[in-house]
């Protein structure tokens, strides 16, 4: 019986954390092991860390089963260069999220959304992923833009939304949107990227292009409908899903006809078990998203989202399968939000403060590829002491120049409203610069004109 | 030149909705013609929408269509006849029953260069794809400082038709006019429709193009002009469809039609009305509406849809803001009355402005004694 997470006792939710867990371990069992993997043994919560990684395709065709990858077989793929790379920005993404955190509640900046416990996920699909492709995120992908290489400082710029936010300081911080790193621009609507990308990849197909479309969503946003329709493009469309999107509408018609016309979309799904704070158990009582894919005729597979090589190695497969045999693919990346919703969010309200603890600790996606990329010797505690405090002083000096630059002029307050300003925003421009300069005093000296 | 043209097509007998369609808005010469040849042509509003279709989509290979019965069932009011035939389902796509999913997808197509049409029923189910319309569209330039562009149009029958009830009656035109991002556009006859769905086409920004279902089945005449695939309409553009001294009426959609009729009756009793077709809505053309005023002094605002918050209401306030000294009695506003659309076919018609109504606001507008007569 659910009741209220106004209410809910710690009992209660670890109730429903270890039916989670329950419900885990029953998918667990329905799906091929990887048993030999070295880096999955040394975690001890057998059932959780032990997620295959399994592929079904129903739809008309022979139910098959097999085992996406093993271990040995990712292993092979990643290069010395390639893992350093992906850590050193799961790293940056992790100290940029603590920082720019603090800077919120120092009251710096208003908001901040950090993407603590999914790290994996951000950077190990982005860099499965081809700059061509299309990315629709949510909120919580900055990783993906931090991989394409949106520095440090262009993050700050947004967050303060100065003169050189590309936004033109229009936006909430974490709105980011980046047209050269083919990064369609955070919007506050949940879910509603979802139809978008297949919209956009429908485009690309006219267009022929050789490029696909990514969107990402998280556990709540699954109810909403998403219609991708990207053919015969090598660049397929992620998507970024929350998994409270995965209750919207828009996400059941974009699966559907993302189906129906053989569109090669990635839904990636961040299965994070919380939506704000409404758990898992609140939002769904299917087998998670995997199965929601497979009931529209879309492959799916559900993978250890805190697992960097098992995304890579997922992302990658299903980039490939999409784009040579037309097909969209949802992914449900199993994680945790080790954080909190946003920063306006306290999370210790509605969940234990131990489970998030013990989501931090060994479940770190980040240490969990530390140790695997130390026992391959391409790592140290050295080169992690000196990554770190170099980030941090890079952010810092970010920050700080950041805050000092003067904020966008009254201009961008009226244009890109239409494509050509029309002549009664014209007119509001020119008499509230009137206004500003009859009552000086009265307006702030730092509001550049 | 054009009384005695009227007079003739008076005495014909002709049927009001053509005396009224284009006795006002052809040029002397064109109505001579009228009688003396039959070189002009008379063109549906239908067929002005399909062809302006054909046309955009003949020239610019991004435009595509999209919508429920678009394409194998030829459109729902056969605005997209034949479309598919020629241009194939890739370009004219048939969607599940889902306008929330179409209308992103629309979107999306247009954040990534495509130039979609997106078709409703009707306007009334917009409402189930509004935040993408309003929060994915509209607002889409002005939130990415101008990285992303929606060159998108949506469509389809705005307003009421006959007997549909209150789901299927209600005017969007306020709703939409009042969001920044967003262009509104309501055609009344063949050739608005022809040149502003052109121009909506061609728009980078996205647009809402409000049509109406009644007058889909109406023929109006079209010059060469309007028949050449280059033609287009300016927006935020009104048009004078009679010109007037006593008088201004605006009006949009349907109910130019209407206002246009009540204009001959009051010719009849020495009003001489200025008719104004507003086009649209957003822009709204305030230039055109103030220099009718000033030249009239008095004011009747007419539309179909809910009285508060409406189009009228929008006019008026710009009225008494530009042209106060100007006017010399208080704005008379109609509009559909404050219910949600009934069916029966007498309590519709109480929910409807018309003419009558039209005629009894212009004589009190002009301080004359309203006619006792059930009839004006």
């Amino acid at each position: 019986m659910a009741s209220s997470y106004l209410s809910k006792s710690k009992h209660m939710i670890m109730q429903s954390l270890k039916s989670k867990k329950v419900l885990m371990s029953i998918i667990m069992r329905h799906t091929s092991f990887v048993t030999n993997s070295q880096f999955c043994r040394p975690f001890h919560i057998q059932n959780y860390a032990d997620s295959s990684v399994a592929l079904s395709r129903s739809f008309g065709s022979i139910y098959c089963e097999r085992r996406l990858h093993t271990a040995t077989s990712v292993s092979n793929k990643i290069t010395k260069e390639l893992a350093v790379n992906m850590y050193t920005n799961m790293v940056t993404l992790q100290v940029m999220d603590t920082i720019f955190y603090e800077a919120q509640r120092q009251g710096r900046i208003s908001f901040y959304l950090t993407t603590i416990g999914e790290e994996a996920i951000n950077i190990a699909s982005a860099a499965a992923l081809n700059i061509n492709d299309f990315i629709f995120p949510q909120y919580r992908e900055p990783g993906v833009l931090l991989w394409r290489g949106f520095s440090l400082q262009e993050f700050a710029n947004q967050v303060f939304g100065n003169k050189y936010d590309y936004g033109k300081g229009r936006q909430m911080p974490i709105h980011y949107g980046s047209k050269k790193l083919n990064y369609i621009t955070v919007a506050s609507t949940v879910a509603t990227q979802i139809p978008h990308a297949v919209g956009a990849a429908y485009s690309m197909k006219m267009d022929k292009q050789y490029s696909c479309t990514v969107t990402y969503f998280g556990d709540g946003g699954s109810s909403t409908v998403n219609y991708k329709l990207i053919n015969n493009f090598i660049f397929v469309i992620f998507l970024f899903i929350l998994l409270k999107t995965l209750l919207q509408g828009d996400f059941h018609a974009a699966l559907n006809f993302a189906a129906v016309m053989e569109a090669p979309v990635i839904f990636f799904c961040r299965n994070n078990g919380w939506a704000i704070s409404t758990p898992i158990n609140d939002q769904l009582r299917s087998d998670g998203i995997v199965v929601r894919g497979k009931a529209y005729g879309v492959p799916s597979i559900r993978v250890d989202g805190n697992d960097a090589l098992a995304v890579y190695s997922a992302v990658n497969d299903a980039r490939k399968m999409a784009i040579e045999q037309q097909t969209p693919v949802l992914i449900e990346a199993l994680t945790y939000r080790a954080g909190h919703h946003s920063t306006s969010d306290d999370s210790t309200k509605y969940r234990p403060v131990d489970e998030i603890e013990w989501w931090r600790a060994d479940q770190n996606p980040v240490t969990r590829f530390r140790k695997w990329i130390e026992t391959k010797g391409w790592w140290s505690d050295e080169t992690e002491s000196e990554h770190r405090s170099n980030i941090r002083k890079q952010l810092s000096q970010a920050i700080q120049a950041a805050e000092r630059v003067e904020k966008p002029p009254v201009a961008d307050m009226f244009n890109d409203v239409y494509d050509v300003p029309p002549k009664n925003l014209s007119e509001q421009e020119a008499l509230l610069r009137k206004t500003i300069k009859k009552h000086i005093h009265e307006y702030q000296s730092d509001v550049p004109m | 030149m054009l009384r005695i043209i009227k007079q003739k097509i008076s005495s014909r007998g002709l049927s009001a909705p053509v005396i009224g369609g284009y006795t006002h808005r052809l040029s002397p010469v064109a109505s001579t013609i009228r009688h003396f040849s039959s070189a002009i042509k008379e063109m549906l509003v239908r067929d002005a929408l399909n062809s302006a279709l054909d046309e955009e989509m003949a020239a610019d290979s991004s435009v595509f269509i999209m919508g429920e019965e678009v394409g194998e069932y030829q459109g729902a009011y056969k605005i997209t006849k034949g479309l598919l035939d020629k241009y194939g389902p890739e370009r004219v796509v048939d969607t599940p029953i889902t306008e929330a999913g179409f209308t992103g997808i629309g979107v999306g197509a247009a954040y990534h260069g495509l130039k979609p049409v997106i078709e409703f029923m009707t306007f009334n189910f917009s409402m189930q794809a509004m935040d993408h319309i309003i929060n994915s569209a509209a607002k889409s330039n002005y939130m990415s400082a101008g990285q992303i562009n929606v060159p998108i149009v949506f469509r389809g029958p705005n307003g009421a038709a006959a007997g549909v009830s209150s789901q299927h009656s209600q005017c969007y035109g306020a709703w939409f006019g009042t969001v920044p991002g967003l262009k509104v556009l309501v055609p009344y006859s063949s050739e608005d429709a022809r040149g502003l769905l052109k121009a909506a086409i061609r728009d980078p920004d996205p647009v809402v193009f409000l049509e109406n279902e009644l007058l889909y089945g109406e023929s109006f005449p079209v010059s060469a002009e309007v028949l050449d695939s280059s033609f287009c309409l300016p927006i935020g553009k009104a048009k004078i469809e009679r010109k007037g001294k006593d008088i201004t009426i605006t009006a949009y959609s349907k109910m130019v039609g209407y206002a246009l009729k009540a204009a001959e009756i009051l010719e009849k009793d020495g009003i001489n009305a200025e008719v104004i077709n507003l086009r649209s809505i957003r822009p709204l053309d305030r230039a055109t509406i103030n220099a009718s005023v000033r030249k009239t002094n008095r004011l009747v605002t007419v539309e179909e849809g809910f009285p508060q918050h409406g189009v009228g209401a929008e006019i008026c306030a710009t009225v008494v803001e530009d042209s106060f000294e100007y006017l010399d009695a208080p704005v008379e506003r109609i509009a559909g009355a404050d219910v949600p659309t009934p069916y029966a076919a007498n309590l519709e018609r109480f929910a409807f402005p018309q003419i009558e109504d039209i005629v009894r606001a212009a004589k009190r507008a002009c301080y004359r004694s309203v006619s006792t007569a059930a009839t004006a």
